[in-house]
């Protein structure tokens, strides 16, 4: 038998081994997810993604329900549309979702469907909220009543960055995304890679340095590579004003895969600092250093590198490059060195 | 790298040596975990416990400096149990007999000895890797930091061709660089012996394209000074000016006191820098440059990809581009050079000047980057490095090697190895980490690492203020006792002036590369009252 199911009723191929979610959108057909995460596995939490299976009891979670052979799935009927709209209430009344006082308005899944449910009513009475937000680390807040439970930064931690540090916690109605010993984070084995508040679908986790500094459809999104270590990281800067107010990654892009460390995703506004050099600095004869403009401090270092030239020649220069700048500034330092002046004293700290 | 992170996750068998991965290269380790995760078989050789043993199969861990004893250990069973792929090092490569012949030298209980480990180990670690092919190799400073650093390296790469599993995909041997564009400053020619994309300075056709390129009559054919050499020039008199771009050396270098005397030397020194520095107190000129965000071009990743960086935000004052810079002082010496931008310097200048890189143009990079070689526009560019054992240069030359210990051991006086590395939050001096709100909340000072069994030996408890002392320096730091480190060890970074291991650390260089042995010195800790 041919591997292949049928789709709102067209035949379309599948992998052995695939789930309902997967195969539907390599047909073409998008499902709406809240909980599923790409590469882990799935957990059928949020029950956004439910479908029609033809013959089965219930609606299937399509995350992690596998197709069969022949399998007849339906995901656009009324059946389905009614039940992932009573989801959606159930999830607005599951805590404090009230957009216009939410740092993520604008960039939430939960918003979203609501507004695709035409969601104008909250039926259900909402949930009182039981945890307080926890904000006592520099970069991440979590707010509890934002929470909707879908376990994503759960799966993001555990399966993806594998950092171990959070986990589902409590039961019931008192359920509550944990680190172990319920710990703030930064009393727990979290390492502030930031992989949570990047997968999280709500407002339940946001960054503290950007709060209040732009809303989504404010920025201007910049791609670049990550200032820090070797792996070369691809980063969204989030861009306001000229200014940057956030950094995420870049799905889908190698070599990070949507991943980010605590140096990539928080440090960045360095390039803010008070201390920042703004003008040429010149050493006076008391030690002191002094304003300069760049033609003074620029004819200083010419002259002196040709009175050093012709004193004792090209090779009483030398130069470190940086390893941290780009490759073209490289370049330039070294053909300073070898077309201009004249030697080949240049190096960098390749070996450290 | 020979090979890309993508393979990372989808290795089967993978061996770190020498490297702290999840603190160091975090987001590579996330890979090297998941893979651990689906079942593929991680040994990790560190002589401490780093986090990533969590996730090992097995932790060989030996005696700092032991390196290469280890691996002619583990090719002599290789070798002798005939578990070694004879074909591959028959067909890709040379020098076997000799290589044979050194690791006759190193039966398991002679390396054993060595290493601090038992000969089974050394066995088992053998048989392991000989199980599952390809096994990927990845290493980073804990190799390279030595005396013995190029010996260390050229080990390594023994291993994975005797192994036969260098040229394939989830194999090689790979270095992660410390520093976003270290490869590419490499790469750029931002060293003493070679031009833009390796080409040598003694090689006199190289030279005749860049004369012909750069409009200049001579190019000097001497390799030049590495830096270590350069600074003690400064007072010897040898070098008169220096100029450093962006490099804080008065903290990165072995032995403070010493490199601070190199500096103060110097007759004319120029600083180009975004921050004031330790390094910047002893300039002469001091030029202000743009930072990361504040300029267009590109950083080539460890995996050998370039990858674009864009402007975001207005540098402050009056700072300027760096590329700008130099020619503006290239302009003073009388030589006006035409690209006016980032982008003009990569595609009509490096692209066109470096073979490997001639097909990486601007209008290619604009999504993912793309690895070097990639000689022509329509290459889709290299993840594996000696595809098939098919070696750049021809054949893999295999290379004898003999152990040799760390230039200073333990004795009496100075009973303690330090050995130094990088933490989680901080970056090299802080210079940028130190300046982003927040991360010196999660890591407010340096600590010196040590076990549990010399804390009590000592009368130390955690938290304590301890004297750290070498024959070069002492510093007063807080004690960390921790499990991560084995007795006799004593482990610190240099991410804080006060208390930097670099008061400490030693002055002593690979001969080839003239790197510092930063891996291993002596120091003897005491407490303070």
């Amino acid at each position: 038998m041919s591997n292949t199911f049928f789709l709102n009723g067209i035949e379309t191929p599948f992998t052995p081994g695939q789930m309902i979610l997967d195969a539907a959108r390599n047909g073409g057909v998008e499902i709406p997810t809240l909980c599923y995460l790409k590469g882990a596995t799935p957990t059928g939490a949020c029950r956004i993604c439910l479908v029609e299976v033809k013959g089965a009891r219930s609606l299937m979670a399509s995350c992690s329900t596998p197709v069969t052979t022949g399998m007849d799935v339906l995901t656009d009927s009324e059946l389905v549309h009614k039940a992932r709209k009573m989801n959606v209430e159930l999830l607005l009344a599951s805590g404090r979702h009230n957009c216009l006082v939410c740092e993520s308005n604008g960039d939430c899944r939960l918003q979203d469907l609501a507004y695709f449910y035409k969601i104008t009513n909250l039926r259900f009475p909402q949930k009182e909220n039981i945890y307080p937000t926890e904000d006592e680390n520099p970069f991440i807040v979590r707010d509890f009543s934002r929470c909707i439970l879908c376990g994503r930064c759960v799966q993001a931690c555990n399966e993806v960055v594998v950092n171990r540090a959070i986990t589902q916690g409590y039961r019931g109605a008192e359920s509550k995304i944990v680190t172990g010993g319920d710990n703030p984070y930064n009393e727990s084995e979290c390492v502030f890679c930031g992989q949570c508040v990047e997968v999280c679908p709500t407002g339940a986790l946001t960054e503290k340095k950007a709060k209040g500094l732009g809303r989504p459809w404010e920025v201007q999104k910049i791609r670049t590579t990550c200032p820090y270590c070797g792996v070369g990281c691809q980063q969204w800067l989030h861009v306001k004003d000229g200014k940057i107010i956030k950094v995420t990654a870049v799905e889908n892009a190698e070599p990070n895969q949507g991943r980010l460390c605590v140096k990539g995703r928080f440090g960045y506004d360095f390039i803010y600092s008070e201390d920042r050099l703004k003008t040429p600095l010149i050493r006076e004869a008391d030690g002191k250093f002094r304003e300069a403009s760049w033609d003074e401090a620029l004819d200083l270092v010419a002259n002196k590198f040709k009175e050093i030239i012709k004193s004792d020649g090209p090779d009483a220069l030398g130069g470190v490059s940086c390893a941290r700048s780009i490759n073209e500034d490289s370049y330039q330092m070294q053909k300073l060195f070898r077309a201009v002046i004249g030697t080949n004293n240049i190096d960098h700290c390749a070996r450290t | 790298m020979t090979n890309s992170f993508a393979d990372f996750k989808k290795a089967k068998m993978i061996m770190v040596i020498g490297s702290n991965m999840t603190e160091a290269h975090p987001v590579a380790a996330t890979f090297v975990k998941d893979a651990a995760l689906a079942g593929a078989e991680l040994i990790v050789i560190d002589p401490r416990r780093t986090d990533l043993v969590d996730f090992a199969r097995m932790h060989v861990q030996i005696k700092v400096g032991s390196d290469v004893a280890l691996i002619n250990g583990v090719m002599n069973v290789l070798i002798n149990e005939d578990l070694y792929d004879k074909n591959y090092v028959s067909t890709c490569t040379v020098g076997f007999e000799e290589v044979k012949k050194k690791a006759m030298e190193y039966p398991p209980e002679r390396a054993a000895e060595i290493c601090g480990v038992s000969a089974d180990t050394i066995r088992d670690l053998a048989r392991r890797l000989a199980s599952v092919k390809p096994a990927m190799l990845m290493y980073t400073l804990g190799i390279t930091e030595h005396i013995c650093g190029v010996n260390n390296v050229m080990s390594c790469a023994n291993l994975q061709m005797l192994l036969g599993n260098v040229g394939f995909e989830c194999g090689g041997v790979n270095p992660l660089r410390g520093q976003n564009n270290v490869q590419g400053a490499c790469d750029m020619g931002a060293l003493p012996n070679v031009f833009p994309g390796y080409q040598r300075v003694d090689n006199e056709t190289a030279r005749e394209k860049f004369k012909a390129a750069w409009k200049v009559k001579s190019l000097p054919e001497k390799p030049g000074l590495m830096m270590p050499t350069m600074m003690e020039g400064l007072t010897t008199g040898k070098i008169k000016a220096f100029y450093v771009f962006g490099e804080n050396l008065a903290n990165t270098e072995p032995d403070i006191h010493h490199v601070e005397h190199c500096l103060q030397s110097a007759e004319f020194l120029v600083c180009q820098d975004i921050f004031q520095t330790e390094t910047t107190r002893f300039a002469h000129v001091i030029l202000p440059s743009s930072a990361w965000s504040e300029n267009d071009g590109t950083f080539t990743s460890s995996e050998r990809r370039v990858n674009r960086v864009r402007t975001a935000s207005v540098a402050p004052g009056e700072a300027k581009p760096n590329w700008w810079i130099f020619k503006e002082i290239a302009k003073r010496m009388g030589h006006d050079w035409k690209s006016d931008s980032a982008r003009e310097i990569w595609d009509n200048e490096i692209t066109v000047l470096a073979p490997s890189m001639a097909g990486i143009k601007y209008t290619r990079i604009e999504n993912d980057g793309i690895q070097w070689p990639a000689p022509t526009e329509d290459h889709p560019g290299t993840c594996t490095l000696h595809k098939d054992g098919c070696f750049t240069c021809g054949q893999g030359v295999f290379k004898a090697i003999d152990w040799i210990p760390p230039a200073e051991v333990p004795d009496k006086e100075y009973p303690m190895v330090l050995s130094t590395g990088r933490r989680l939050y901080h970056y090299h001096t802080r210079t940028q980490t130190g300046r982003s709100q927040g991360i010196n909340d999660l890591l407010p000072e340096e600590t010196a690492d040590i076990s549990a069994a010399d804390a009590l030996e000592k009368g130390i408890v955690d938290g304590e203020k301890i004297s750290v002392k070498s024959r070069r320096g002492e510093v007063l730091v807080k004690a960390r006792v921790t499990r991560q480190v084995p007795k006799g060890l004593v482990w610190m970074a240099f991410h804080f002036r006060e208390a930097c291991a670099n008061w400490l650390t030693n002055p002593v260089y690979d001969p080839v590369t003239q790197t510092a042995e930063y891996k291993a010195c002596a120091v003897r800790i005491d407490k303070v009252n």
